[in-house]
C-alpha cells in the first residue's frame, strides 16, 4: 500500500501518524512513512502527512523527522486556535532552515475537531501563509458537540457552512472529512455531492475505492460543463466585440456567473485529465 | 470353394474384394470378425492394478493423466503407489498438469519408479525439478502443444489412467455429476484418442448407457471402480474470488478500457480471460463495459467461471466454450445449458488440427510471473528462477487472439515484474500486443494501429523501457538467480519447437 499510495488517483495522499496509529506503534509509522517518503517518487500525487498534535508527546518528533523530507503539506489535527498554526509554522521554519529548504514551503492543512475549534475556524484560517486549506474531522467534533453522527448528516450542515465560509474569507481551501462507509457507494456519492454544492473544494477518502466515487461527484456534469462553455463563449464574443456587457439567453453574465463557470471548466479539465478522457458521469 | 462357418460355398477369389475371408462363425474365438460381433469380456475390473496388468504395463513406458481435479485430485497418487507395488521402474509421467497434491510424486522419482515428466507442474514437483531431481528434464507443453505432439507421435502414450467422475460399464465418462464432479473433461480427449491402453477410474459407477458423456466408450478399454477419485472441496472452487485488492482492481479496470478502445470492442467480440484474479476482475469491467456500450458479443472461451456463465445468461455473449470449469456455478451450467459447451484441447487450441478456437479470440487477457522489454512473457519461473508453473493456454491463446492483453502488477513484493531479460521466454513478444500495469500501458511498438486507436483515450501511454526503469526506481535491479549447467526444463512452443529451457537453480 504503501509503495503505491499514489496510483489509485487520489490528488493528494495523506499518510497518517495520528489517530490510525497505535501509541505503541507510533515511532514505528514514523520511520516507516520517513523511509517510504525518502525511496519512492510519488509521481502521481501530492503528499501530505497526518502528524500527531504538537500537544501530544509525539508531534515534535513526527514534524521533525517529516519536515525535513519535504512533502507538499502537513495535516494538523486538532487544532482550536490560531496558535496551534503559530506554534507548527514557528517549528517548521526552524525545521526548514536547518534542512535547507526553502522556509515556509511546506504547507499546512489544519483539521478543526472541537466546538472551541469551530468557533476559531477564520483566525486558524488567516494564521498563517502556510494554510492551504481548512479541514474538520466530523467523528471528533460531533462527539465533541454530544451530536449523534447520521448518515444524512445533518448535524454536520453548521460547522460545514462555516468552514466554507472561513476559507472563502482566508482564500483557502475548503475540505470536507471522510465517510466512514467503504461498502455504502452511494451514500458517499451523495454526500461528495452535497458538500460540493455547499462549495467545498475537495473530500479526504480512507480507502481507494472511494477515490473514484468523489471524483465523479466533484465532475461537473454534462449540462453543467454545457452552460459554462457557452458562458466562457459569450464572454470572449462580448471581449472580441468590446461590448462591456456579455449576455447568455437574454441574460446578463455577471463576474459572479463568470467565475463559477470557469471555475467549472477548471475542474472538469482536472478530471478529465486525470481519468479516462472524455468519460463522465 | 470355401465353406464357410455357416456352410455356403464360397469362391477362393471375388473381383472388387481384396481380401476374401470367409465368415467363421462368432464363437469361435479365433476371427477379429468374430471378435467384434461377440460380446466382449466386462471392461469393469476389481482393480487399478488388473487394468495396468491387462494393459501390459511395462518399465520405462508412458502413462497419461488428466488435471481436471486440480488440487483435489486423487488418482495420480493411487495410480502411481499401484505401479510402484507392481514393482515398475523408469515410467515417463504424461500428465496435462500437476498440483501441489502430486507431491507424492517425489517420493516415486527418488526409489526410481518414475523417472521423467513430460507435462506441467505447478508448486513442488516443479521446484523438485528445478533444484536438479530428475535425470531427464520436464518438457513443458501448451494446452494445444500437448495434443499436437500426441497427435505427430512426439509424445506416445502407453496408458492413459483417465479420472472419471462418472462413467458407465462400457467406460462413457461424464464429468458434470457425481460427488467428485469437474465440468468439462477438456484435457483428457486427446488422451483417451492417442493413448495405446485407456483405463478410467470412476467412484460413480452409473447405468448404461450413460446419457451425458464427455469421452465414448469406443475409446476406453477398461473400469476401474474406486472409492474415491477426488476431493471435492479442492476441485472446484464454489466460487472463484474476483480480487477486492485495490492496485489489482486498478489494473483490471485499465486493461478493460485498453480492450474497449482498442478496435475489436464491437459486436460479435469473444474473449478469454485467464484465472488470475486480475484477469477475472477485468471480465467485470469489461461487462459493465458491454451493458453500456450495447455490445452484443460471440464467445467466451477457456477456462469457464460463474462469471462467464452470468454473462451467457444475461445474454451478453452467445455461447461459452469451455475446456475447464473453475467453479461449480460453471460445471452446473455445462450440465444444463447447450449454449455452455465443452471443448477438448485439441478443438481449443491444436495447431496441427484443421482449425482451432483460439484462432477465432478476439481478446486474450493473461497474467504473467515476468515480462521483458521485448514484450517476452514468462509464466514458467518465478523471478528466483524456480519452475513453478505450466505453460496452460497462455501461449497458444496469445497467439491467435487479435488482441493479447498481459495484466501484471509493476511490482510483486520486492520484485520488478517488467525486466531487460525475462529468467525464461513462455510467450514469444510478437504474439503480445500490450502490457497493462498500475503505472501506465505499454503497448508493442509492433502494433501502431492499437497505438493509434488508444492515443488521447485517458489511457496512460508508457514506453517499456519506462515501465521497467520506473519499477527499478522502487525496487533497485535484482540480482539475477544462480544457475548451474543442467537442464531441467524445456519450453516448447506449440508448433513444438523449442522456444527456451530452464537450468537448475543452485
Amino acid at each position: 500500500m504503501l509503495i503505491n499510495a499514489d496510483v489509485y488517483g487520489a490528488d493528494s495522499v495523506i499518510f497518517d501518524l495520528e489517530d490510525a496509529i497505535p501509541v505503541t506503534e507510533k515511532d514505528a509509522a514514523r520511520i516507516l512513512v520517513r523511509n517510504a517518503l525518502r525511496a519512492f517518487s510519488y509521481r502521481e500525487a501530492e503528499i501530505a502527512v497526518r502528524v500527531n498534535a504538537l500537544s501530544t508527546p509525539f508531534g515534535r518528533e513526527d514534524f521533525e523527522e517529516i519536515v525535513p523530507l519535504a512533502p507538499s503539506l502537513i495535516r494538523l489535527p486538532k487544532c482550536e486556535t490560531a496558535d496551534d498554526i503559530l506554534r507548527a509554522d514557528e517549528l517548521m521554519r526552524e525545521i526548514e532552515i536547518r534542512s535547507g529548504l526553502e522556509p515556509g514551503s511546506v504547507g499546512i492543512i489544519p483539521i478543526v475537531e472541537s466546538a472551541f475549534g469551530a468557533s476559531n475556524l477564520r483566525a486558524i484560517a488567516e494564521a498563517s501563509p502556510r494554510v492551504a486549506a481548512l479541514n474538520f474531522g466530523a467523528e471528533d467534533y460531533t462527539a465533541d458537540l454530544g451530536a449523534e453522527r447520521t448518515k444524512e448528516g445533518r448535524e454536520l450542515d453548521d460547522v460545514r457552512a462555516r468552514v466554507v465560509t472561513a476559507a472563502r474569507i482566508a482564500g483557502v481551501q475548503a475540505l470536507d472529512s471522510v465517510f466512514a462507509d467503504i461498502n455504502d457507494v452511494e451514500g458517499l456519492f451523495e454526500e461528495a455531492l452535497r458538500v460540493r454544492r455547499l462549495g467545498f473544494d475537495g473530500k479526504s477518502v480512507i480507502h481507494p475505492r472511494q477515490v473514484g466515487v468523489v471524483h465523479s461527484a466533484f465532475t461537473p456534469s454534462e449540462r453543467e460543463i454545457d452552460h459554462a462553455e457557452r458562458v466562457v463563449r459569450a464572454l470572449e464574443e462580448a471581449e472580441a466585440a468590446r461590448s462591456g456587457v456579455a449576455v447568455l439567453n437574454g441574460r446578463m453574465i455577471d463576474a459572479p456567473v463568470a467565475a463559477k463557470a470557469r471555475k467549472i471548466l477548471a475542474l472538469s479539465d482536472a478530471a478529465g485529465a486525470r481519468r479516462e478522457g472524455g468519460e463522465r458521469r | 470353394m470355401i465353406r464357410n462357418g455357416v456352410g455356403r460355398e464360397l469362391p477362393e477369389s471375388i473381383p472388387g474384394v481384396a481380401c476374401l475371408r470367409p465368415y467363421s462363425g462368432n464363437a469361435t474365438g479365433d476371427s477379429d470378425v468374430g471378435r467384434t460381433a461377440a460380446r466382449r469380456e466386462p471392461k469393469v475390473l476389481a482393480s487399478l492394478e488388473e487394468a495396468f496388468r491387462r494393459s501390459e504395463v511395462e518399465d520405462g513406458m508412458t502413462i497419461s493423466f488428466h488435471h481436471h481435479l486440480r488440487d483435489g485430485d486423487l488418482v495420480v497418487n493411487m495410480a502411481l503407489d499401484v505401479l510402484a507395488n507392481m514393482g515398475l521402474r523408469d515410467l515417463v509421467l504424461a500428465p496435462s498438469a500437476l498440483f501441489p497434491v502430486h507431491k507424492e510424486v517425489l517420493r516415486h522419482v527418488r526409489s526410481g519408479v518414475v523417472r521423467a515428466i513430460q507435462g506441467s507442474v505447478n508448486g513442488p514437483v516443479g521446484k523438485a525439478a528445478s533444484e536438479g531431481l530428475f535425470d531427464l528434464p520436464v518438457i513443458l507443453r501448451s494446452h494445444g502443444g500437448r495434443v499436437r505432439a500426441m497427435q505427430t507421435g512426439e509424445l506416445r502414450v502407453d496408458i492413459a489412467v483417465i479420472a472419471a467422475p462418472t462413467a458407465d460399464s462400457m467406460g462413457n465418462i461424464g464429468g458434470v455429476s457425481g460427488p467428485s464432479a469437474c465440468g468439462s473433461l477438456g484435457y483428457a480427449f486427446s488422451d483417451a484418442q492417442y493413448a495405446r491402453r485407456v483405463i478410467a477410474v470412476t467412484d460413480t459407477l452409473i447405468e448404461y448407457p450413460a446419457t451425458a458423456f464427455s469421452i465414448p466408450q469406443t475409446l476406453v478399454d477398461w473400469v476401474v471402480p474406486v472409492e474415491r477419485i477426488g476431493d471435492p472441496g479442492r476441485i472446484v472452487s464454489g466460487t472463484l474470488r474476483v480480487t477486492r485488492d485495490p492496485l489489482r482492481l486498478i489494473i483490471a479496470e485499465q486493461a478493460a478500457r485498453v480492450i474497449e478502445q482498442s478496435g475489436v470492442f464491437v459486436d460479435g467480440f469473444s474473449m478469454q480471460a485467464g484465472a488470475g484474479g486480475i484477469s477475472l476482475a477485468a471480465s467485470t469491467f469489461i461487462r459493465e463495459r458491454m451493458r453500456r456500450a450495447g455490445i452484443q458479443g460471440g464467445f467466451i472461451s477457456g477456462g469457464i467461471t460463474e462469471q462467464s456463465v452470468e454473462m451467457l445468461e444475461e445474454g451478453l455473449f452467445h455461447t461459452l466454450l469451455d475446456v475447464q470449469s473453475f467453479d461449480t456455478a460453471a460445471v452446473a451450467s455445462l450440465a444444463r445449458n447447450r449454449s455452455h459447451m465443452e471443448m477438448s484441447a485439441s478443438f481449443y487450441a491444436n495447431t496441427a488440427a484443421k482449425g482451432c478456437v483460439v484462432e477465432r479470440l478476439d481478446t486474450a487477457i493473461l497474467g504473467a510471473t515476468q515480462v521483458d522489454t521485448n514484450f517476452n512473457v514468462n509464466v514458467n519461473t518465478e523471478s528466483d528462477g524456480m519452475l513453478l508453473h505450466g505453460t496452460g493456454g497462455h501461449m497458444d491463446t496469445a497467439a491467435g487472439a487479435k488482441l493479447t492483453v498481459i495484466v501484471t502488477p509493476l511490482l510483486r513484493g520486492r520484485m520488478p515484474m517488467i525486466v531487460d531479460r525475462a529468467i525464461t521466454v513462455t510467450t514469444p513478444g510478437d504474439t503480445v500486443d500490450a502490457v497493462v500495469t498500475e503505472r501506465g500501458v505499454a503497448v508493442n511498438p509492433r502494433r501502431k494501429d492499437l497505438l493509434e486507436n488508444l492515443n488521447g483515450k485517458g489511457i496512460p501511454l508508457v514506453d517499456i523501457h519506462d515501465l521497467k526503469r520506473l519499477a527499478e526506481e522502487m525496487t533497485g535491479v535484482p540480482r539475477d538467480p544462480l544457475f548451474g549447467e543442467k537442464i531441467v526444463g524445456v519450453v516448447e512452443y506449440r508448433d513444438g519447437s523449442v522456444i527456451d529451457v530452464i537450468y537448475q537453480r543452485l
